[in-house]
């Protein structure tokens, strides 16, 4: 059955404030996403009087105005009793009237909930299914194919009813739903976790390898490659225990799996239903409020002001994520200017309560599955709020490993329900779960070639450290671009994405020692750090090196990279060899300023010229060996100048 | 292909293959060249069981050597030796095909 005749089958995240859509190919899954790149559709519907619904951000941005005909939060009344409802105090949270209605089904009499609109009934499925019927219209259109089939996900502790209400609206979304299943699930599926069972079994990366080029290059090759140590652990067949930390929007999740022979069972699952980020804005906002009621006398809680605080609030929580500080500012009118700027440290105080109650669920949720802290194998993170640093920190510590961020937190679900869809829908998901590295990795170096870390076919799991430093006096700042391809120039590399290690103390560029390390881990995960050694700076990024890749190519870059093997050597080459003659002559300028008055007049001149002659050299040729050769010349003739400046330093040292 | 192992250098890897209970009939000894280094280039070592299918082959005193075919462009003559010396330990390339040398001997310029 060739591709075209198979059926379509789309992964859907149905949640409780966002719902996306994503699809599985060859490549790997991937978000549909709508003509300005957006992949959330908000799950709210909003009721006109003309019988007209808007579905999505157009609905969101009526829930101010129209509280009563505005419907959000479905998912909380999905497969639910009125009765039960109402104990839970579920439904006093919602502005929209939800009323009792009594079905009977054979001889059974069954309480059900249903939201009212505009003197309309109607029940949480049929709501539900004005959503999903939105998102196969998205796919529809994007793939260009109808769309009938779809995996949907649903929270771990989501009952039989609810998991029935799910699938009666991707029925009546006209979607014939494949499977259901749950989201912690989904979301281990999407880092590969379980797809790996069918591949060849991964015998252990052995010591050899490591120390084989230990002994060839790091101890004798001072500024040169290192590799560096094994990763510590191989992969263990068999049982595999996973743990997924689900802070979203509204709600809050923990579950433990335990996957065997590519079997997901949940083990335990623990949260609260009514935390989650908005309650971290929360914070913000009462922490403006209150200091503008203290400094102004003013009280800011008209319903259209808080929309606006609540924005406000979400962007300072999102930047304190990626910066030390924010600055917010209210125009209060009048000429009066609430401003202040928050720290992280301030902002971690303000959340901190609300991160130990996951923390809590977490511990709760460990003993549940008689688990110890330390006894999991993966840590996957989801939710927007995972993004907030001191959250990924405490769970980290709850947990004793480190989480998986790599995926974007919020999209992680839909890939993958996606990835199951492909599963059933027979699409080869797992062409590059390989145990090796397909295409080398490496970082972007110093004008624009391609420093390779780990090269292609290396045995995953593997670990490469190689030493960096600036090329500017007092740069405290430092790119770090991963990599990935055969080429040596950065154009003909694909980019995996990219971080910036600030931060480090000014000092004379080449003093700074930038140790960058490449960690791949059993399950094909990138973790790549960079650590300024002499401050102990550190930053880092995760990345899953074979999303968006295919076989294809993987084969294309290949087979480039032989075609252009020669010249591709000779650029990369021609641009170390340019850095070094940069690199050289600022230092001997440098040099010539501190000691040059104790050349003979016409050494200096000769220093001077051989500047002169070698930067023209370097911007004029493209001979490499040339100008190799043009820099050892370089060299020797500014050794002297070199003796009598180290000569000078020592002194200088001893007085 | 034409790259030369000293008996030394075998008699190592074979050593190596001993001491990590490696299958020798399966496998191989990578060479390569990789980018960067402290003078330009430098190359690179690696024990592997899988070999690609442009890899280029050759078989040396029981060793089944393998290198890619744009590492090939500059490894083409090598000999690869191992040295047990006051200096230092391990392998160490001669390469016909390098103008210059770095003192360690991994890396090189062409």
């Amino acid at each position: 059955m060739s591709a075209a005749d198979r059926d379509i089958v789309v992964g859907i995240d149905l949640g409780t404030t966002n719902s996306l859509v994503a699809v599985c190919d060859e490549a790997g899954p991937r978000l549909l996403r709508d003509n300005n790149g957006e992949s959330l559709i908000p799950s709210f519907l909003a009721f006109g009087p003309d019988g007209r619904v808007l579905i999505g951000q157009e609905a969101k941005a009526h829930a101010v105005e129209n509280p009563t005909s505005t419907i959000f939060s479905i998912k909380r009344l999905m497969g639910r009793g009125f009765d039960e409802l109402t104990a839970t105090g579920e439904l006093a949270q919602l502005p929209y009237a939800v009323v009792q209605r009594v079905a009977q089904i054979g001889a059974e009499t069954r309480d059900m909930a249903a939201v009212e609109i505009n003197g309309r009934l109607m029940t949480p499925p049929e709501l539900s299914a004005l959503v999903l019927r939105e998102m196969r219209e998205r796919a529809t259109r994007q793939l260009g194919r109808e769309v009938r089939k779809a995996v949907i996900t649903v929270p771990a502790y989501f009952d039989d009813a609810q998991r029935q209400a799910t699938r009666d609206a991707g029925r009546i979304a006209g979607l014939e739903v494949l499977r259901i299943i749950n989201e912690p699930t989904a979301a281990a599926l999407a880092y590969g976790l379980g797809l790996r069972g069918s591949a060849v079994p991964t015998t252990p990366r052995t010591e050899h390898e490591a120390s084989l080029s230990l002994l060839n290059l790091a101890s004798q090759c001072p500024s040169g490659a290192m590799p560096a140590d094994q990763a510590a652990r191989a992969s263990t067949a068999g049982e595999s225990l996973i743990a997924v930390y689900d802070l979203g929007g509204g709600t809050f999740d923990v579950s433990i799996l335990r996957l065997m022979e590519g079997v997901f069972e949940v083990l335990s699952t623990h949260g609260d239903t009514r935390l989650g980020g908005d309650d971290l804005d929360r914070e913000i906002i009462h922490l403006v409020q209150r200091e503008v009621r203290e400094q102004f006398g003013l009280t800011i809680d008209s319903p259209a002001t808080r929309q606006a605080l609540r924005t406000l609030a979400e962007n300072v929580k999102v930047r304190l994520s990626t910066e030390p500080s924010a600055k917010l500012e209210i125009d209060l009118g009048r000429g009066r200017v609430y401003s202040r700027t928050i720290s992280r440290e301030e902002f971690e105080g303000l959340i901190a309560p609300w991160v130990e109650r996951t923390i809590n669920s977490c511990r709760h949720a460990l003993a549940d599955a008689r688990l110890e802290v330390g006894g999991l194998d993966q840590v996957v993170m989801v939710g927007g709020s995972t993004r907030i640093p001191l959250v990924r920190k405490r769970v980290e510590e709850a947990f004793g490993r480190r989480p998986y961020t790599a995926i974007n937190p919020d999209e992680v679900v839909a890939l993958g329900a996606a990835v199951q869809a492909g599963i059933l829908g027979g699409i080869r998901h797992d062409a590059l779960l390989l145990d090796v590295i397909p295409l080398s990795l490496g970082i972007e170096t110093l004008g624009g070639a391609m420093g390779k870390l780990i090269l292609r076919n290396s045995r995953i799991p593997c670990q490469a450290t190689e030493r960096f430093s600036t090329f500017v006096d007092g740069q405290t700042n430092v790119r770090i671009n991963v990599l990935q391809g055969e080429r040596e120039l950065v154009r003909d590399c694909r980019s995996l994405g990219e971080f910036q290690l600030r931060g480090i103390p000014p000092m004379p560029a080449g003093l700074p020692r930038i140790l960058v390390t490449f960690l791949i881990d059993e399950n094909g995960i990138l973790n790549v750090s960079a650590r300024e050694e002499r401050s102990g700076q550190e930053a880092g990024i995760q990345i899953v090196p074979t999303h968006g890749l295919t076989r294809d190519e993987v084969r294309r870059m290949e087979m480039e990279s032989y075609a252009h093997a020669r010249e591709d050597m000779t650029a990369h080459r021609l641009i170390d060899l340019r850095n070094q003659v940069a690199f050289d002559t600022h230092k001997a300028e440098q040099m010539l300023a501190r000691a040059g008055h104790l050349l003979e007049p016409t050494e200096k001149e000769g220093v001077n010229s051989a500047i002169t002659e070698l930067r023209q050299l370097a911007e004029t040729s493209e001979d490499a060996d040339l100008l190799h050769q043009s820099l050892d010349a370089f060299d020797r003739r500014t050794v002297r100048l070199a003796e009598l400046a180290i000569t000078m330093a020592l002194k200088q040292e001893d007085a | 292909m034409s790259i030369i192992l000293t008996e030394r250098a075998a008699q190592e890897v074979k050593t190596i293959l001993g001491q990590q209970n490696l299958p020798a009939d399966k496998t191989y000894l990578r060479l390569g060249v990789k980018g960067g280094g402290c003078s330009g280039f430098s190359y690179s070592l690696d024990l592997t069981e899988s070999k690609g299918e442009h890899d280029e082959e050759i078989e040396l005193h029981g060793i089944k050597c393998i290198v890619d075919p744009k590492s090939y462009l500059y490894l083409n003559g090598v000999t690869l030796d191992f040295r047990d010396e006051v200096m230092g330990r391990g392998f160490v390339f001669n390469n016909p095909n390098a103008s210059h040398t770095c003192g360690c001997g991994s890396s090189f310029t062409a």
